[in-house]
């Protein structure tokens, strides 16, 4: 089963991770985390789901995001 | 289990000081990946720009070099000619390519010098508070266009690669986008050609990139890219201007 890992220091809140491009909508910004630069880091809800595809590691700018299989 | 995606080796550990949803970021990453999978990092001499990639010095694991304001072109062109063996690769924006620096540019793609440029357009000068750059869309606001830009008064913009195709020199020109997956893919394997031309002595190859300046637009990370998709892009029409490996097969 492939993993999602949020580096949620690194990432900045852009969201740009969370707006579709997940092909099975997992991933959304945490409504009630704050990290140590402030901001609301993205999480993921359903691991289980994850198909390993990477388009969130592809779209976010930092990058925030490690995908294993 | 197996690392498949991750920070790629092309950067260092230091964390990018770009605002939130910046492209600057992505298309650092994408140069990374392509410094580690065409094998030319130790060769690799990078020039970060005036703008805000001007310490992308400290983001990219490779030998850089910041010169002073759109002299890119020109630097990657004296260390080329001295040093054949290294990958010469001038990061630049639009207010460093296409304003300061537009000599450079047009003459380093007459001359077909055999370097890679890369252009990040955010329509915007991003660096010293979002004002118009010469890229800024008519109508479109910024810091010093507060009513839209206007044509009138502040004229037209410059479209850079339908510019240098004007040119015989230049060897590949092509534009991209960040805003969808797809997309995104595409513009690294632009790079790669964009590199690989380089490495095969073809000459000069520049990829425009559109890119979300979500600060200097006074939009959010995800607005910015829908507006790339919706309204940058048709003005900037995304594809290949020159190609000469196919007009030479
Ligand atoms: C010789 C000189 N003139 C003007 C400036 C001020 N300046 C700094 S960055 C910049 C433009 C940045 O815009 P762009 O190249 O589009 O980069 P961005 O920040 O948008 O990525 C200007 C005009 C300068 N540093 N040096
Ligand atoms: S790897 Fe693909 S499926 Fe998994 S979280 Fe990222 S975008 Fe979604
Ligand atoms: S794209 Fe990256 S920085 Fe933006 S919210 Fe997602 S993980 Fe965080
Ligand atoms: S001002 Fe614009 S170009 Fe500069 S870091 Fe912020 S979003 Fe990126
Ligand atoms: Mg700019």
């Amino acid at each position: 089963m492939p993993e999602v890992k949020i580096l949620e220091d690194v990432c900045k809140g852009c969201g740009l991770c969370c707006d579709g491009i997940c092909p099975v909508n997992i991933l959304i910004l945490s409504p009630n985390r704050i990290n140590s630069s402030g901001y609301h880091p993205a999480t993921v809800t359903d691991m289980e789901k994850c198909t390993g595809c990477g388009y969130c590691y592809i779209t976010c700018p930092e990058p925030a995001i490690e995908v294993y299989k | 289990m197996k690392l498949i995606f991750g920070r790629p080796a092309g950067l260092t550990e230091v964390n990018q000081r770009y605002c939130p949803g910046c492209g600057h970021g992505i298309v650092h990453r994408l140069i990374a990946e392509l410094l580690v999978e065409l094998d030319i990092r130790e060769r690799a001499v990078g020039i970060a720009p005036v703008g805000c990639a001007v310490f992308a010095d400290e983001y990219f694991n490779c030998d850089m070099i910041q010169p002073p304001h759109g002299r890119g072109p020109a630097v990657a062109t004296g260390i080329k000619r001295a040093r054949p063996d290294c990958i010469l690769f001038s990061y630049q924006g639009d207010g460093d390519l296409a304003a300061i620096g537009t000599a450079e540019t047009v003459h380093a793609a007459a001359r077909n010098e055999n370097i890679t440029v890369i252009f990040i357009n955010n329509a915007i000068y991003g660096m010293t508070g979002g004002q118009l750059a010469p890229t800024t869309l008519p109508g479109m606001r910024s810091t010093t266009s507060v009513q839209g830009r206007d044509t009138g008064k502040q004229g037209y913009p410059i479209k850079v690669c339908e510019l240098l195709a004007g040119l015989d020199g230049p060897y590949y020109l092509e534009r991209c986008a960040l805003d969808t997956p797809k997309n995104i893919i595409r513009t690294k394997k632009v790079l790669k050609t964009a590199f690989q031309n380089q490495i095969n002595n073809k000459g000069f190859s520049l990829v425009e990139i559109l890119s979300m300046c979500p600060t200097g637009w006074g939009m959010t990370p995800v607005q910015s890219k829908k507006w790339i998709s919706e309204v940058m892009s048709k003005y900037y029409p995304l594809g290949e201007f020159r190609n000469r490996a196919k007009e030479e097969k």
